[in-house]
């Protein structure tokens, strides 16, 4: 394959910004929710 | 009921209830990582290892299945980041304020992509990391726009005022959308011109198209999952900030 160094930087750059964007916003979610749940028993059985 | 309340539109009032979005957002996010997941692992597996190599680019032409998508989804995000910001000053939408300050740092990512891989790409074809080129200096400017409304929604004491603020420079910058749809016809430029159109057939071969159709749609549906995933955070965030600041502000009134 030419211009592998290229391309491998390419696809780690577009795997590794959206999975980074998608980690964090599960895991604050998630957070959000147990803090959510703890605070307002009626949220718990919501998420 | 006030005026500007009674006038929204049906279909707008029906998602300002963050209980009815929550229940709703919730149904639909896995769907949306699923398809996400899938329909991005068969595009990049096919845009590496089975579909051509270009006749002039060799294989650097596989970035386009990272790059197309990523440039779209910056376009797209900052669209809908302005259509949020319109609807929050015109309607007073309780969740479009929450949902164009939750695009932004993405919006923004994904520019920060396009760029990057573009320069991944230039390198090797133009000789070049970076050209004061038209296209690529358009996006720029989105990047900065999209920076620049992070920082704009965070930097007042009263977070209205922030989103209004926010709202207005997003709204202004809607202006670079055409720019950069328009600035590989209206210069010359190193960047080629757009090989898909919503009036035209495609001019790529569609071994290469259709990797790029899976991989564009499903980073789409990565980037929508990311923002409900932040949103449904953001709603749930200030409803803890309501409940907590009601308990205080019980605990310090007089019995």
């Amino acid at each position: 394959m030419t211009h592998l160094p290229y391309i491998a930087g390419a696809y780690a750059l577009g795997l590794l910004i959206p999975g980074g964007f998608a980690i964090a916003a599960w895991t604050r979610m998630r957070a959000a929710a147990r803090r959510l749940a703890a605070i307002d028993p009626r949220q718990r059985g919501r998420r | 009921m006030s005026a500007s309340v009674a006038h929204r539109p049906r279909s707008l009032h029906r998602f300002a209830n963050p209980g009815r979005f929550l229940r709703l957002s919730g149904l639909l996010l896995p769907w949306l990582t699923i398809g996400a997941l899938v329909l991005t692992a068969i595009g990049i597996v096919w845009g590496l290892f089975f579909s051509p190599a270009d006749w002039q680019q060799g294989d650097a032409v596989r970035i386009m299945y990272v790059h197309v998508p990523a440039a779209w989804l910056a376009s797209a995000g900052y669209l809908i980041l302005a259509l949020c910001s319109a609807v929050a000053l015109v309607w007073r939408h309780p969740l479009a304020d929450l949902a164009a300050v939750e695009i932004g740092p993405v919006g923004a990512g994904f520019a920060a992509l396009c760029l990057a891989t573009g320069s991944l790409w230039g390198k090797p074809m133009w000789g070049a990391w970076w050209v004061w080129d038209a296209r690529l200096t358009s996006v720029l400017v989105l990047f900065f726009l999209y920076l620049g409304h992070v920082v704009l929604v965070r930097a007042f004491d009263s977070p209205e005022r922030g989103y209004r603020a926010g709202a207005i420079l997003a709204l202004v910058g809607v202006v670079d959308l055409p720019i950069i749809k328009f600035s590989v016809v209206w210069w010359n430029t190193l960047h080629q011109p757009a090989t898909i159109t919503l009036t035209g057939a495609p001019t790529m071969y569609i071994g290469m198209l259709w990797p790029l159709l899976f991989t564009t749609l499903g980073y789409t549906l990565g980037f929508a999952a990311i923002i409900t995933a932040r949103l449904r955070a953001a709603v749930m965030e200030r409803r803890i900030r309501a409940l907590l600041m009601a308990r205080a502000a019980e605990a310090e009134a007089p019995a």
